[in-house]
């Protein structure tokens, strides 16, 4: 790619999954396992039926779009985009339709690389709409799901700013961050709560960027439903078209056009071309009068905006003491990293919260392939093994253990630590003891020597019987085959 | 003895005295309703099962009503006039049918009336013309021409209705009755089927002009399902009529109401325009100041292409609900497409096919700014107009159409380019959402006509007041259809 350069842009579609019900209709904004479940006379269409916006999803998109460093208007108003579409029953989406004013315009943000640098990326606009119905094909059939009508959803379109598929993929993950740290949606496209549109041209890197003239043709590549996805659909259209640039074929096989992703090929398929761009004859939406924005409400909501992943990262290396490595890591996922603030704030040391979250918490997620919400330790229990280290009742190794099996057996740590009962697991403890057991039984170390196997037990039970029951097992049985083979 | 001749008031006085019982009355109703149904084609439904309500304080309690077929009722057949919904029974009462309920009063009957509100004429709704009960040969206008028939010729006090362009006012004219539309938003439109939601109204039809306080009294009211309804609850319609219009100071506008306009007008248009001008010196003599204004003749002429525009553009999006895949009969083909296209195209009626060609057109992209854009700023300066003459007036008066109902082989006539105006200017009303009355105001050819009252926005009281005062002073209060012989 050196010859040349990608001109990346992204259409980032979010639902707003924080609010209680959806972005017009009283319906619930729930995911649900149930098919049309969660939905009223509106979403399916029925006449006579009003949209009513939904305040909160103003409120948290017009938070987004501050967050964005975007400009607002001065109302707030709704467009209808006409098509028809059986995931639309109303054959009009409500929505707005930028240029003209949406909820938020010509804002950046700053992404950051894993080396630390950071890149600038343009919002171009940011609008809010409402989810169609989700759609299910089948040979002959289509399911319909009406749960997803009316969802508020979030359009995030950038500049061409973006040059690569690791970029864009950066900054989905920056989103990402922002839309679950601001508390606007869990943003999982697990939950299909995130889809993208991916625009994609090539240039001769000799040329100047900054004049659109020299930019390429403009490809879009639709649907895009995961990050892995946006990643290999920008890949396969930058190599599609270097070659085509590299053949000579460039004119005649590049055209303006929209394309889809397709999982099963891992190519993208041509869908239209731009003289079939559809015409949506958008007009402004009557029956939602135009909403005057206060700047004390701005300013509320502005005020409101709660501390974002880049914030908590600075924190954690200025006042924690944390390396950028394990801040990284502790802020990545909001859960994980109000996970760690509540370990401090119930009192653990925050390096050591650190450690235990980064390593044995993330690892044991990792391991059982749960989430932090899932998990059984909370912070105050961790508290207990923490403390119980530096009461100097659990070793770190104990500790361990403590850990492990509180959430084998889904205890409470304190049930493993109290002085009586802790497991004695301190290797000389343990060795001084079955040295003394075993100078006190001469005659049995005989017969065991002789062939007597099972007397090995008999020396177990003695362990046992000194300790009542505390020895660690595995240790004792470890250390009395070191000894007996001493003998 | 007849009681459906009676007034709200009159008739609340006979069940609260007992001389009569609500189940008499209703009675009474359901046989005219047949009578009315035989002769002008005036329901859709008609609900035979109606029983008496109870009799409370409130005015409309036990008082049987019709209510325009464009009204969600739940569990009754609610058509619009439309083959398109010839089967649809909806599962939940418009808000304005919720609060007639809660009143007390009773439906019985739903009224024809032109397909969705279009046309103007009482022809196109899918089961047939209604006839005007003075003339079973004219037209009652429309697009409420059920309602209007059936109140004109008795069959109860008050029926509901819509209006979009005068589609309560000129009914109300033809049928030598009451018309009023109150300001936009004052009645929640929440379960009436759209046409053209920035234009849309509800109304009712009655026989005198208090009758039409008490029954939007009742009806109107911010609605949580319509963003466009506002707090009326310091407006008392009926309390506010005093018949105190001393001093009020009224217009007419010279370019529509002045004879010297129409230089071929037929003997009809003269009368009804002498007329319109005694019902001036009526006011006068109540002391009301009337004064001519002028106002730009190309505006007033513009007026209908931006209702067209207006209406045409709104409608073809509001009814692109109309798929019969959800609700409505069901269209064959292979795939829904085919299936959309089989129920729409057999479901409406030319007239409306024609309008969405042209909404569809005024909202293409390459002509949106030339026709939708324009209508909208043309909407703009007509409204502004109106507004500057109610910083001098309290209301603008005028005659409503060219003359009395019109006969129906007179409908498919191309409009008089010298007369449209004339016969196309209530929309001012809608443009406006100003609040406009039509009470009948004499006789023209021994059939009624009327002059129409329109004032400011939320100033629907002095409206009102205006016309019960000139109401007090005519003769036509309470007037039943008496039917024209013929020779």
């Amino acid at each position: 790619m050196t010859k040349y350069i990608a001109k990346i842009g992204l259409e980032m579609h979010c639902e707003m999954s924080e609010t209680k019900s959806k972005v017009f209709s009283s319906a619930k904004n729930e995911y649900s396992e149930i098919p049309n479940s969660n939905v009223r006379p509106l979403d399916m269409g029925f006449p006579g039926t009003l949209p009513v916006v939904n305040k909160e999803a103003v409120r948290l998109s017009l938070m987004a779009s501050l967050i964005l460093n975007c400009r607002q208007p001065e109302y707030m108003y709704f467009e209808r985009k006409n098509y028809y579409y059986p995931d639309m029953p109303k054959n009009y989406q409500i929505t707005q339709n930028p240029p003209e004013d949406c909820v938020g315009m010509d804002g950046y943000v700053d992404v950051e690389r894993n080396d630390g640098s950071i890149f600038r990326v343009g919002i171009d606009n940011i609008h809010l709409e409402e989810d169609a119905a989700s759609l299910d094909h089948f040979y002959s059939t289509s399911n319909i799901d009406y749960n997803r009508a009316g969802v508020p959803l979030l359009e995030l379109v950038t500049q061409p700013d973006l040059h690569s598929a690791e970029e864009a993929v950066l900054f989905l993950e920056h989103m990402r961050s922002v839309y679950q740290y601001a508390g606007i949606s869990e943003a999982d496209s697990k939950k299909g709560q995130i889809r993208c549109d991916v625009n994609v041209s090539i240039m001769d890197a000799s040329l100047d960027e900054n004049d659109p003239n020299n930019w390429g043709i403009k490809v879009e590549v639709k649907n895009v439903n995961s990050f892995g996805g946006v990643r290999d659909a920008i890949n396969y259209e930058i190599k599609r078209q270097t070659e085509a640039k590299e053949n000579g074929t460039y004119d005649q096989e590049i055209e303006q056009e929209t394309r889809r992703w397709d999982e099963d090929s891992q190519a993208t398929i041509h869908m239209r071309s731009k003289v079939d761009a559809i015409d949506y004859k958008y007009f402004v939406e009557p029956n939602i009068p135009k909403i005057k924005l206060d700047k004390k409400w701005l300013d509320e909501i502005r005020e409101s905006i709660p501390e974002l992943a880049m914030d908590r990262k600075k924190k954690y290396i200025n006042d924690f003491n944390l390396s950028n490595y394990d801040a990284g890591v502790l802020v990545k996922e909001k859960a994980i990293s109000d996970y760690f603030e509540e370990c401090v704030k119930v009192g653990i040391d925050s390096k050591i919260a650190s450690n235990w979250v980064t390593v044995n918490i993330v690892g044991e997620l990792n391991k059982e392939g749960i989430t932090i919400n899932d998990f059984y330790l909370t912070p105050e229990m961790l508290k207990q093994i923490i403390d119980g280290i530096n009461s100097g009742m659990l070793s770190s190794k104990q500790a361990k253990e403590v850990f492990s099996k509180s959430l084998e057996e889904k205890k409470e740590p304190k049930n493993y630590i109290s002085k009586d009962n802790a497991q004695i697991s301190d290797e000389k403890e343990l060795t001084d003891l079955i040295i003394k057991i075993l100078d006190e039984n001469p005659s049995q170390i005989e017969l065991y020597k002789g062939g007597r196997d099972n007397l090995f037990d008999y020396f177990v039970g003695q362990v046992m019987k000194n300790t009542r029951g505390k020895a660690n097992p595995v240790m004792t049985k470890d250390i009395l085959h070191r000894e007996l083979d001493k003998r | 003895m007849s009681y459906m001749d009676k007034s709200i008031e009159e008739l609340h006085e006979l069940l609260i005295s007992g001389k009569v019982t609500s189940d008499e009355l209703v009675k009474e109703s359901l046989e005219k309703s047949h009578e009315v149904q035989e002769k002008c084609n005036a329901f859709v439904t008609i609900l035979d099962d109606s029983k008496g309500g109870e009799v409370t304080d409130n005015l409309l309690s036990g008082i049987p009503y019709g209510l325009k077929d464009n009204y969600s009722t739940k569990d009754i057949l609610s058509t619009g006039g439309s083959n398109t919904l010839k089967d649809y029974v909806p599962f939940f009462d418009a808000t304005a049918v919720i609060k007639l309920n809660e009143a007390g009063a009773v439906k019985v009957n739903k009224t024809a009336m032109d397909e969705f509100g279009m046309g103007g004429t009482g022809t196109t709704g899918h089961t047939g013309i209604q006839k005007n009960p003075w003339d079973t040969t004219r037209s009652c206008a429309g697009s409420s021409s059920g309602s209007a028939a059936a109140v004109a010729a008795g069959v109860y006090p008050f029926a509901t209705a819509s209006d979009t362009g005068d589609s309560i006012r000129k009914p109300a004219a033809y049928c030598g009755i009451v018309g009023y539309k109150p300001t936009y938003g004052m009645i929640s439109r929440y379960g009436l089927f759209p046409f053209a939601s920035s234009l849309d109204t509800l109304g009712v039809l009655t026989r005198n002009v208090r009758d039409a306080a008490i029954v939007i009294d009742a009806m109107k009211g911010k609605d949580i399902n319509d963003m466009t309804s506002w707090d009326s609850k310091d407006i008392h319609l009926l309390d506010s009529l005093d018949g105190k219009v001393k001093g009020k100071k009224i217009c007419y506008v010279k370019e529509i109401c002045d004879i010297e306009n129409y230089p071929n007008a037929t003997k009809e248009l003269k009368e009804h325009l002498e007329n319109f001008h005694k019902t001036l010196d009526i006011a006068k003599k109540l002391g009301m100041k009337v004064e001519e204004v002028s106002v730009d003749r190309t505006l007033l002429n513009a007026s209908y292409s931006v209702y067209r525009v207006i209406h045409s553009a709104e409608a073809t999006s509001n009814m692109s609900n109309l798929t019969g895949i959800i609700f409505g009969p069901r269209g064959e083909g292979d795939n829904y497409i085919s299936m959309m296209k089989d129920h729409r195209t057999k479901g409406f009626s030319p007239l409306i096919k024609r309008r969405f060609v042209i909404g569809s057109y005024v909202l293409q992209k390459e002509n949106q700014e030339r026709y939708f854009k324009n209508a909208q700023r043309v909407r703009r300066l007509i409204v502004d107009t109106w507004k500057e003459l109610y910083n001098k007036y309290d209301a603008v008066l005028c005659p409503v159409g060219i003359g009395p109902a019109k006969k129906f082989e007179d409908l498919d006539k191309p409009l008089d380019i010298n007369t449209m105006t004339l016969d196309e200017h209530l929309q001012v009303g809608n443009f406006g959402g100003f609040p406009s009355i039509t009470i009948p105001d004499g006789f023209v050819s021994n059939l009624p006509v009327g002059i129409n009252i329109t004032g400011n926005c939320y100033d629907d009281e002095n409206v009102l007041n205006i016309a019960y005062a000139l109401e007090g002073a005519m003769e036509y209060k309470n007037q039943i259809a008496r039917e024209v012989k013929h020779d």
